[in-house]
């Protein structure tokens, strides 16, 4: 056997990548040897997909060094990347769906013949050799559409090799694949290592990490934790070192009198997508949706809300059955959802403030039918104020305002609607420290006053310092619920890694 | 570079920024699409005045106006469709159907003219809800839907009367649509025109519909997040085209008392020219009522005024697409000139930072 080259393929170290005022990355540190697969875990907003972007070419990283093959690399764009020898292989690859196996395997460099034409035979035989070497049956005149996503990957894997790539990157490659495709998955990406490839794997799944990877790398808060040897750590030890963190008086939730039941979830199932959820929401409680970004909470709360559908189950308010799929039926029972996507769901970002925070209580404001910008304005002007949004005026457009003014736009908009049952998705996702904690004094403060809230977060300290009850989803069902007494990070993490095949291989569902 | 999140789509660029708040009340009010298309009318009016012969004669208002007619009332519903994003392509269709249904019913058949007529708007009204179905909960694109009505509803009316024309119109009814008001010579369909010009300016600008309608165009997934039903927005305002096409169809039929399939050929591209002349945005969620009309007068001028010059149908036909292109490009020419003096060009020494709010004009 021929001895390890010493050499690492990746060398990042101090690497900073901020946002506007939100630093994504404060000190990245990845160190991949040729010839290893090596896992990076971490929570959701760890940096883990920041730090993938700056390797990739994507974003230029802020400070911080950045060797590849020994050399210290600048890349502007993702293509320098990948002509350097850098592949990044997505969840879910966008291949020409009406293109060859083969033609999008060569992409932008397909050899030719004279006459600038073509040569599909050597591009055919290339392909071939390449899914021979890979132990895939695939067959390389059939076009990409209607390829199983595992397929796809393959196919992405051979364009890499085919571009001699020197660093394979699989970001939750393994997230929408069956067991078998995660096996076929496994064993291409063990014949990278023979080939001596360095591989970045990441994933959720702490089985796959221990079954395929031999070096892990953990971080937290866009910071480097520690990187250990596979085979000397254990799930328990990930877990800690990933949510190893007190959690911060940022989180002021006060205790309140738990009220009667506003929201009542029954059975709710959307085929593919969730399945089984019930749940109930109390007036003056907090109920925190946790789990991992893609389990499908969002999903979960949108078609509660009437914005998607779902085909079996019951959503209830007071004791009201609500009208499935009418967004204007929810609010007519008293919800309001706070989407995920300030930009494109909560708001109108091209119009103004004022008329984005009368936008659900319209009906309200008219006057034998009709609205005035006025109206709008009296409506508006105490929730800005409440708010404390920070604008010129409310006729200026909310697309000028930054990310938290927005935000406390999307919720004064919602509050006008005088709900009983506040839905908020990720509340504090992508804005500053300060406007962070005014957003959980007021979602505290509107408990308070009896208001039934259901916060979905992907930050686990805010989970915990916020929410009364823990709901944990994860890959579609709910796999775990505590109480504010009951719930730890290690716990939450635990449950919302765990796997539907998993609990059932234990007896648990 | 460094602030992804404030990058928008150059759409949406074109049509929030002429709203900045960056710049005094005077240029917001006067430097505006709506506005510089009035200074565009009056340049041109002016100039007919002065230098086409009889432009200045009592004439020329009142077949202005009679000329106008259709094209202004339905720009006013095809505004709603164009501020939702969408687009209806088979407006001059139904006008033509609902002209030969009105020739069919009360020439051939004898119904008179008000029974006739109701048909004939129910006529529009379902051909607006064919348009409206298919787009709004089918989900098709109105572009692609409205271009298969377009030639399906013309190939009714052609498929009714054939090549006759029936212009056996009941007289009293023929000269009530070219009546003046009094002794004036403005044509009684201006107190018409001007009732739906007010309807429609208070539907679009002081209504909850007309708010939900500018939502839906700029960003269709946050109105349904708010509450707004944007499939019925939609089917409403198609439905508005439709019945607002064959009342046009009507007027049409009895102005000239002429009942024939191929009337009102090409009008759409008319009524879609004077929309987005008046600075109505081809992508939807933005646009003023006043600026259409002034849409709509800047097309009847030119052609009023180059037929009494003796120019040809086909030059006016020129000169309206290319005022059209202009009106298209504009928005898109603006919003770069803008975006350019917003992020100054990247720096040449590595010292600048990227902030792109520092580059804001105050």
């Amino acid at each position: 056997m021929e001895p390890r080259p010493a050499e690492p393929v990746l060398e990042l170290d101090g690497v900073r990548k901020s946002f506007g005022s939100v630093t994504a990355l404060s000190d990245g540190r990845l160190r991949v040897m040729p010839g290893s697969i090596h896992a990076l875990v971490g929570e959701n907003g760890a940096g883990k997909s920041t730090l993938i972007k700056v390797v990739s070419g994507l974003h230029p990283r802020d400070a911080g060094t950045f060797r590849f093959r020994g050399q210290d690399v600048h890349f502007t764009s993702t293509a320098e990347a990948k002509d350097a020898g850098i592949a990044v292989i997505y969840q879910e690859p966008t291949l020409f769906g009406d293109l060859s196996v083969t033609e999008n395997i060569f992409m932008g460099r397909q050899p030719l013949r004279w006459g600038r034409r073509i040569d599909t035979q050597a591009m055919i035989t290339e392909a071939e050799r390449i899914f021979a070497r890979l132990g895939v049956d695939l067959d390389p005149r059939r076009p990409a559409q209607g390829l199983s996503i595992a397929d796809q990957q393959i196919i992405e894997i051979a364009k890499a090799i085919s571009l001699d790539a020197h660093l394979l990157i699989m970001d939750e490659p393994t997230a929408a694949l069956s067991g078998v495709e995660v096996q076929r998955l496994f064993a291409v990406a063990r014949s990278l290592r023979q080939e001596g490839r360095g591989v970045v794997f990441i994933s959720h799944r702490f089985d796959e990490v221990f079954e395929l990877c031999d070096t892990i790398t953990v971080m937290r808060d866009g910071a480097y934790v520690d990187t250990v040897d596979a085979s000397r750590t254990s799930r328990e030890e990930l877990i800690t070192m990933m949510v190893g963190r007190e959690v911060s008086e940022l989180y002021p939730k006060t205790p309140v009198e738990v009220g009667e039941e506003v929201l009542q979830v029954q059975q709710l199932t959307r085929a593919g997508i969730f399945s089984d959820i019930s749940f109930t929401v109390r007036a003056g409680e907090i109920v925190g949706l946790a789990g991992l970004v893609g389990a499908g909470r969002s999903e979960i709360v949108r078609a509660v809300f009437g914005v998607d559908p779902y085909d079996e189950g019951a959503v209830t308010m007071h004791g009201r059955r609500v009208q499935p799929g009418r967004p204007q039926a929810a609010i007519r029972a008293g919800m309001a959802l706070v989407p995920e996507d300030r930009r494109q769901q909560g708001l109108v970002v091209e119009a103004s403030v004022g008329r984005n925070i009368a936008a659900a209580i319209r009906g309200q404001l008219t006057r034998f039918g009709l609205i005035t910008a006025a109206a709008e304005h009296r409506a508006a002007a105490p929730w800005a104020q409440k708010l404390q949004v920070k604008t010129g005026a409310l006729s200026m457009e909310a697309l000028t305002m930054s990310g938290g003014n927005q935000q406390k736009v999307a919720i004064a908009k919602w509050l006008a609607t005088d709900p009983s049952l506040l839905i908020i998705d990720e509340p504090t996702r992508g804005i500053d420290v300060g406007t962070k904690a005014e957003v959980h004094r007021l979602l505290s403060e509107l408990a308070g006053q009896g208001m039934a809230i259901l916060m979905i977060s992907s930050e686990l300290p805010e989970i915990l310092g916020m929410a009364d009850r823990v709901l944990v989803v994860s890959e579609g069902r709910i796999t775990g619920e505590f109480s504010r007494a009951e719930a730890s990070a290690e716990a939450v993490m635990d449950a919302a890694t765990s796997r539907h095949e998993q609990l059932r291989r234990e007896g648990a569902l | 570079m460094s602030s992804t999140a404030q990058q928008t789509p150059l759409q949406a660029a074109a049509s929030a920024a002429p709203r900045s708040h960056h710049r005094p009340w005077w240029f917001r009010t006067f430097v505006t699409a709506e506005f510089l298309i009035i200074a565009l009318l009056a340049l041109v009016w002016m100039w007919a005045t002065v230098s086409v012969d009889n432009f200045d004669g009592p004439l020329t208002v009142r077949y202005l106006i009679l000329d106008i007619a259709p094209l202004m009332m339905i720009a006013l519903p095809m505004t709603l469709v164009i501020i939702t994003g969408q687009i209806d392509l088979s407006v001059a269709s139904i006008m033509g159907l609902s002209s030969v249904v009105m020739g069919i019913l009360h020439v051939q058949l004898g119904m008179p003219v008000p029974a006739a007529a109701a048909l004939a708007l129910l006529v529009g009204l379902t051909c607006g809800a064919v348009n409206g179905f298919l787009v709004a909960y089918v989900r098709l694109p109105s572009l692609a839907v409205t271009i298969g009505t377009m030639a399906l509803f013309r190939g009714i009316a052609v498929g009714l009367l054939g090549t006759t024309a029936l212009t056996d119109f009941d007289p009293d009814w023929t000269s009530l649509a070219q009546s003046s008001l009094g002794e004036t010579r403005i044509p009684a369909i201006s107190l018409v025109l001007v009732a739906m010009i007010a309807v429609f300016a208070v539907l679009m600008h002081a209504t909850p519909f007309g708010r939900g309608l500018y939502d839906i165009g700029h960003n269709e997934q946050a109105a349904r997040f708010s509450g707004v039903n944007v499939a019925r927005c939609q089917l409403t305002t198609f439905l508005l085209t439709g019945v607002v096409s064959a009342a046009a169809g009507i007027f049409y039929a009895l102005r000239y008392g002429n009942s024939r399939g191929d009337n009102a050929m090409g009008l759409e591209l008319e009524v879609i020219a004077a929309v987005l002349l008046g600075g109505v945005l081809i992508f939807g969620g933005r646009g003023a009522l006043h600026g259409v009309i002034a849409g709509v007068l800047l097309i009847g001028v030119i052609s009023s005024a180059l037929r009494l010059e003796g120019v040809t149908v086909n030059l006016i036909s020129i000169i309206i697409g290319v005022l059209l292109i202009a009106s298209v490009i504009a928005p898109s020419v603006a919003a770069g000139i803008r975006n350019r003096r917003r992020r100054p060009p990247p720096p040449t020494t590595d010292a600048a930072e990227g902030d792109p709010m520092k580059g804001t004009p105050q």
